[in-house]
Protein backbone atom coordinates (compact mmCIF):
# COMPACT_ATOMS: atom_id res chain seq x y z
CA UNK A 1 0.00 0.00 0.00
CA UNK A 2 2.93 1.83 0.90
CA UNK A 3 4.52 1.56 -2.47
CA UNK A 4 1.27 2.43 -4.21
CA UNK A 5 0.80 5.88 -2.71
CA UNK A 6 4.52 6.28 -3.38
CA UNK A 7 4.06 5.85 -7.12
CA UNK A 8 0.87 8.63 -6.90
CA UNK A 9 3.01 11.09 -5.43
CA UNK A 10 5.54 10.74 -7.97
CA UNK A 11 3.22 11.13 -10.88
CA UNK A 12 1.24 14.05 -9.94
CA UNK A 13 4.42 15.96 -9.17
CA UNK A 14 6.45 14.94 -12.57
CA UNK A 15 2.75 15.92 -14.37
CA UNK A 16 3.85 19.61 -15.94
CA UNK A 17 0.76 21.16 -16.62
CA UNK A 18 1.34 23.08 -20.39
CA UNK A 19 0.63 26.80 -20.25
CA UNK A 20 -0.66 28.99 -22.98
CA UNK A 21 3.19 30.65 -22.66
CA UNK A 22 4.82 27.83 -23.01
CA UNK A 23 2.61 26.94 -26.27
CA UNK A 24 5.33 27.86 -29.19
CA UNK A 25 3.69 30.79 -31.61
CA UNK A 26 2.26 29.38 -34.97
CA UNK A 27 4.69 29.60 -38.24
CA UNK A 28 3.12 30.13 -41.61
CA UNK A 29 2.46 27.25 -43.75
CA UNK A 30 4.05 28.28 -47.06
CA UNK A 31 7.27 26.49 -46.46
CA UNK A 32 5.27 22.94 -45.62
CA UNK A 33 3.46 23.65 -48.53
CA UNK A 34 6.45 24.12 -50.92
CA UNK A 35 7.99 21.13 -50.20
CA UNK A 36 5.41 19.46 -50.75
CA UNK A 37 4.34 20.98 -54.11
CA UNK A 38 8.10 20.32 -54.97
CA UNK A 39 7.89 16.68 -53.64
CA UNK A 40 4.59 16.49 -56.29
CA UNK A 41 6.36 18.29 -59.09
CA UNK A 42 9.51 15.77 -58.44
CA UNK A 43 7.45 12.86 -58.47
CA UNK A 44 5.15 14.10 -61.68
CA UNK A 45 8.49 14.77 -63.39
CA UNK A 46 10.06 10.98 -63.16
CA UNK A 47 6.70 9.41 -63.73
CA UNK A 48 6.28 11.90 -67.17
CA UNK A 49 9.94 11.38 -67.91
CA UNK A 50 9.68 7.39 -67.83
CA UNK A 51 6.35 7.74 -69.49
CA UNK A 52 7.48 9.92 -72.52
CA UNK A 53 11.22 7.48 -72.78
CA UNK A 54 8.94 4.47 -73.25
CA UNK A 55 7.05 5.99 -76.01
CA UNK A 56 10.00 8.12 -77.63
CA UNK A 57 13.42 6.52 -79.05
CA UNK A 58 14.49 9.73 -79.31
CA UNK A 59 13.50 10.53 -75.89
CA UNK A 60 15.63 7.75 -74.52
CA UNK A 61 18.36 8.27 -76.10
CA UNK A 62 18.92 11.68 -74.79
CA UNK A 63 17.94 10.31 -71.04
CA UNK A 64 21.18 8.32 -71.02
CA UNK A 65 23.80 10.88 -68.99
CA UNK A 66 25.35 7.56 -68.43
CA UNK A 67 26.21 4.61 -70.36
CA UNK A 68 26.06 1.87 -67.74
CA UNK A 69 22.92 3.36 -65.93
CA UNK A 70 21.27 3.82 -69.35
CA UNK A 71 18.04 5.88 -69.44
CA UNK A 72 17.44 5.77 -65.49
CA UNK A 73 20.06 8.13 -65.08
CA UNK A 74 18.67 10.99 -67.09
CA UNK A 75 15.33 10.34 -65.65
CA UNK A 76 16.22 10.35 -62.31
CA UNK A 77 18.62 13.02 -62.56
CA UNK A 78 16.73 15.60 -64.01
CA UNK A 79 13.25 14.87 -62.03
CA UNK A 80 15.39 15.40 -58.81
CA UNK A 81 16.81 18.22 -60.46
CA UNK A 82 13.49 19.65 -60.46
CA UNK A 83 12.16 18.76 -57.55
CA UNK A 84 15.18 20.79 -55.76
CA UNK A 85 14.87 23.63 -58.23
CA UNK A 86 11.00 24.02 -57.56
CA UNK A 87 11.52 23.61 -53.79
CA UNK A 88 13.84 26.54 -54.03
CA UNK A 89 11.76 28.69 -56.53
CA UNK A 90 8.62 27.95 -53.89
CA UNK A 91 10.35 28.12 -50.91
CA UNK A 92 11.41 31.66 -51.95
CA UNK A 93 7.75 32.61 -53.28
CA UNK A 94 5.57 31.22 -50.32
CA UNK A 95 8.27 31.75 -47.42
CA UNK A 96 5.73 34.21 -45.40
CA UNK A 97 2.51 33.02 -46.78
CA UNK A 98 0.09 31.25 -44.66
CA UNK A 99 -3.28 29.37 -45.32
CA UNK A 100 -2.19 27.43 -48.27
CA UNK A 101 -1.82 23.93 -47.16
CA UNK A 102 -5.21 22.50 -48.11
CA UNK A 103 -4.78 24.08 -51.87
CA UNK A 104 -1.29 22.69 -51.49
CA UNK A 105 -2.11 18.68 -50.42
CA UNK A 106 -4.62 18.54 -52.86
CA UNK A 107 -2.49 19.29 -55.34
CA UNK A 108 0.87 17.54 -53.86
CA UNK A 109 -1.80 14.55 -54.09
CA UNK A 110 -2.89 14.62 -57.49
CA UNK A 111 0.91 15.00 -58.90
CA UNK A 112 2.20 12.22 -56.72
CA UNK A 113 -1.03 9.60 -57.56
CA UNK A 114 0.23 11.06 -61.58
CA UNK A 115 3.65 10.05 -60.96
CA UNK A 116 3.17 7.18 -59.51
CA UNK A 117 0.50 6.42 -62.66
CA UNK A 118 3.92 7.21 -64.89
CA UNK A 119 6.29 5.06 -62.94
CA UNK A 120 3.86 2.02 -63.20
CA UNK A 121 4.87 -0.50 -65.79
CA UNK A 122 1.61 -1.77 -67.05
CA UNK A 123 0.71 2.15 -67.58
CA UNK A 124 3.88 3.01 -69.28
CA UNK A 125 4.71 0.23 -71.28
CA UNK A 126 1.09 0.96 -72.92
CA UNK A 127 3.05 3.71 -74.94
CA UNK A 128 5.65 1.71 -76.37
CA UNK A 129 5.71 1.67 -80.24
CA UNK A 130 3.94 -1.41 -81.47
CA UNK B 1 32.74 -17.32 -46.46
CA UNK B 2 33.58 -14.04 -48.47
CA UNK B 3 31.53 -11.70 -49.81
CA UNK B 4 32.29 -10.21 -53.13
CA UNK B 5 32.45 -6.35 -53.98
CA UNK B 6 28.88 -6.61 -55.90
CA UNK B 7 27.76 -8.90 -53.12
CA UNK B 8 28.61 -6.34 -50.37
CA UNK B 9 27.43 -3.35 -51.85
CA UNK B 10 23.85 -5.36 -52.49
CA UNK B 11 23.80 -6.00 -49.03
CA UNK B 12 24.79 -2.49 -48.15
CA UNK B 13 21.85 -0.93 -50.15
CA UNK B 14 19.05 -3.78 -49.69
CA UNK B 15 19.49 -4.71 -45.93
CA UNK B 16 21.92 -2.18 -44.27
CA UNK B 17 20.19 0.53 -45.77
CA UNK B 18 16.96 -0.97 -45.63
CA UNK B 19 17.43 -2.12 -41.94
CA UNK B 20 18.12 1.81 -40.70
CA UNK B 21 15.12 2.86 -43.34
CA UNK B 22 12.87 0.30 -41.47
CA UNK B 23 13.98 1.60 -37.71
CA UNK B 24 14.04 5.33 -38.65
CA UNK B 25 10.22 4.67 -39.98
CA UNK B 26 9.26 3.17 -36.60
CA UNK B 27 10.34 5.58 -34.80
CA UNK B 28 9.18 8.57 -36.59
CA UNK B 29 6.00 7.21 -37.01
CA UNK B 30 5.60 6.42 -33.45
CA UNK B 31 6.38 9.65 -32.91
CA UNK B 32 3.56 11.45 -34.94
CA UNK B 33 1.41 9.22 -33.26
CA UNK B 34 2.03 9.75 -30.14
CA UNK B 35 2.63 13.63 -30.72
CA UNK B 36 -0.58 14.71 -28.87
CA UNK B 37 -0.21 17.79 -26.19
CA UNK B 38 -3.13 15.74 -24.17
CA UNK B 39 -0.76 13.00 -23.54
CA UNK B 40 2.05 14.86 -22.44
CA UNK B 41 4.15 17.01 -20.41
CA UNK B 42 6.18 19.75 -22.03
CA UNK B 43 9.57 17.73 -21.31
CA UNK B 44 7.46 14.58 -23.24
CA UNK B 45 6.98 16.93 -26.22
CA UNK B 46 10.79 18.18 -25.99
CA UNK B 47 12.00 14.73 -26.31
CA UNK B 48 9.40 13.91 -28.39
CA UNK B 49 9.95 16.44 -30.91
CA UNK B 50 13.72 15.32 -30.59
CA UNK B 51 13.12 11.87 -31.53
CA UNK B 52 10.73 12.52 -34.24
CA UNK B 53 13.22 15.05 -35.93
CA UNK B 54 15.66 11.96 -36.12
CA UNK B 55 13.52 9.67 -36.73
CA UNK B 56 12.30 11.50 -39.87
CA UNK B 57 16.33 13.70 -41.08
CA UNK B 58 17.37 10.27 -40.53
CA UNK B 59 14.76 8.19 -42.89
CA UNK B 60 15.19 10.96 -45.61
CA UNK B 61 18.80 10.66 -45.48
CA UNK B 62 18.77 6.82 -46.08
CA UNK B 63 16.10 6.67 -48.62
CA UNK B 64 18.49 9.04 -50.97
CA UNK B 65 21.55 7.16 -50.13
CA UNK B 66 19.67 4.15 -50.88
CA UNK B 67 17.99 5.17 -54.31
CA UNK B 68 21.51 6.54 -55.27
CA UNK B 69 23.40 3.11 -53.84
CA UNK B 70 20.84 1.31 -56.05
CA UNK B 71 20.91 3.22 -59.04
CA UNK B 72 24.89 4.28 -59.33
CA UNK B 73 26.31 1.19 -58.33
CA UNK B 74 24.36 -2.18 -57.96
CA UNK B 75 22.14 -1.10 -60.77
CA UNK B 76 25.04 -1.05 -63.73
CA UNK B 77 25.46 -4.73 -62.42
CA UNK B 78 22.19 -5.67 -62.84
CA UNK B 79 21.78 -4.13 -66.87
CA UNK B 80 25.39 -5.08 -67.64
CA UNK B 81 25.02 -6.82 -71.02
CA UNK B 82 26.58 -9.96 -71.73
CA UNK B 83 28.81 -10.17 -74.52
CA UNK B 84 28.45 -11.80 -77.74
CA UNK B 85 28.24 -15.47 -77.78
CA UNK B 86 27.85 -15.67 -74.31
CA UNK B 87 25.18 -18.85 -73.45
CA UNK B 88 26.11 -18.64 -68.93
CA UNK B 89 24.01 -15.60 -68.21
CA UNK B 90 23.86 -15.82 -64.72
CA UNK B 91 25.78 -13.33 -64.09
CA UNK B 92 23.82 -11.01 -65.87
CA UNK B 93 21.21 -11.02 -64.13
CA UNK B 94 18.69 -8.96 -66.62
CA UNK B 95 19.61 -10.91 -69.14
CA UNK B 96 19.27 -14.18 -67.64
CA UNK B 97 15.72 -13.25 -66.26
CA UNK B 98 15.12 -12.17 -70.21
CA UNK B 99 16.44 -15.17 -71.57
CA UNK B 100 13.79 -17.34 -69.35
CA UNK B 101 10.17 -17.35 -70.31
CA UNK B 102 9.00 -17.95 -66.64
CA UNK B 103 11.11 -14.92 -65.52
CA UNK B 104 10.81 -12.23 -67.68
CA UNK B 105 8.14 -10.19 -65.73
CA UNK B 106 10.63 -9.81 -62.95
CA UNK B 107 12.13 -7.62 -65.60
CA UNK B 108 9.21 -6.44 -67.29
CA UNK B 109 7.17 -5.82 -64.09
CA UNK B 110 9.20 -6.07 -61.15
CA UNK B 111 12.53 -4.78 -61.85
CA UNK B 112 11.13 -1.69 -64.32
CA UNK B 113 8.66 -0.57 -61.09
CA UNK B 114 11.04 -0.68 -58.83
CA UNK B 115 13.72 1.13 -60.41
CA UNK B 116 11.53 4.27 -61.46
CA UNK B 117 9.11 4.53 -57.97
CA UNK B 118 12.05 3.87 -55.50
CA UNK B 119 13.16 7.72 -56.16
CA UNK B 120 9.52 9.19 -55.46
CA UNK B 121 10.74 7.71 -51.55
CA UNK B 122 13.22 10.55 -50.81
CA UNK B 123 11.02 12.76 -52.60
CA UNK B 124 8.09 12.11 -49.77
CA UNK B 125 10.79 11.59 -47.09
CA UNK B 126 12.39 14.91 -47.01
CA UNK B 127 9.24 16.81 -47.33
CA UNK B 128 8.46 15.09 -44.35
CA UNK B 129 11.52 15.77 -42.66
CA UNK B 130 11.52 19.22 -43.59
CA UNK B 131 8.07 19.87 -42.03
CA UNK B 132 8.54 18.09 -38.72
CA UNK B 133 12.30 20.22 -38.11
CA UNK B 134 9.98 23.43 -38.95
CA UNK B 135 7.64 23.12 -37.22
CA UNK B 136 9.28 21.79 -34.30
CA UNK B 137 7.15 21.83 -31.13
CA UNK B 138 4.35 23.73 -32.51
CA UNK B 139 3.52 20.34 -34.63
CA UNK B 140 1.66 18.97 -31.33
CA UNK B 141 -0.70 21.94 -31.17
CA UNK B 142 -0.94 21.69 -34.78
CA UNK B 143 -3.25 18.26 -35.13
CA UNK B 144 -3.96 18.34 -39.32
CA UNK B 145 -0.51 19.40 -39.99
CA UNK B 146 0.90 16.17 -37.80
CA UNK B 147 -1.35 14.01 -39.84
CA UNK B 148 -1.13 15.09 -43.31
CA UNK B 149 3.19 13.90 -42.16
CA UNK B 150 2.35 11.43 -40.85
CA UNK B 151 -0.22 10.03 -44.32
CA UNK B 152 3.01 11.19 -46.43
CA UNK B 153 5.74 9.59 -43.96
CA UNK B 154 3.49 6.13 -44.35
CA UNK B 155 3.38 7.00 -48.09
CA UNK B 156 6.82 6.91 -48.46
CA UNK B 157 7.70 3.84 -46.36
CA UNK B 158 5.10 2.26 -48.98
CA UNK B 159 6.62 3.36 -51.81
CA UNK B 160 10.00 1.85 -50.70
CA UNK B 161 8.48 -0.99 -49.64
CA UNK B 162 7.24 -2.24 -52.83
CA UNK B 163 10.95 -1.23 -54.40
CA UNK B 164 12.41 -3.07 -51.87
CA UNK B 165 10.34 -6.13 -51.87
CA UNK B 166 10.89 -6.48 -55.64
CA UNK B 167 14.70 -5.93 -54.81
CA UNK B 168 14.60 -8.80 -52.78
CA UNK B 169 12.67 -11.04 -54.46
CA UNK B 170 14.05 -10.26 -57.89
CA UNK B 171 17.51 -10.78 -56.31
CA UNK B 172 16.20 -14.29 -55.31
CA UNK B 173 15.30 -14.93 -58.96
CA UNK B 174 19.17 -13.57 -60.08
CA UNK B 175 21.08 -12.36 -57.31
CA UNK B 176 23.71 -10.07 -58.75
CA UNK B 177 27.33 -12.30 -58.17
Amino acid sequence: MDVNAERADIAVTEREIVTSGEVPTAVPDGPLAAVLLAAGIGAFALGLFTTLAEASAAFRERLVLNSAVGPLSGKTVWATVIFLVAWAVLAARLRDRDGLLRSATTIFVVLTVLGLLGTFPIFFQAFAPE
Amino acid sequence: MQLTNRELWTLIHGMGLGALFLLAFGGGLAGFYSLRPEWLTTAGIRERIARLDVGTVVMAVVAWLTVITGTWIVYPWYRAAPPEGTTELEAYPRSYLLANENLADWHHFGMEWKEHIAWIAPYLATAVAFGAVYYGRRLAYEPAVRRLLMWVFIAAFAVAGIAGLFGALITKAAPIL
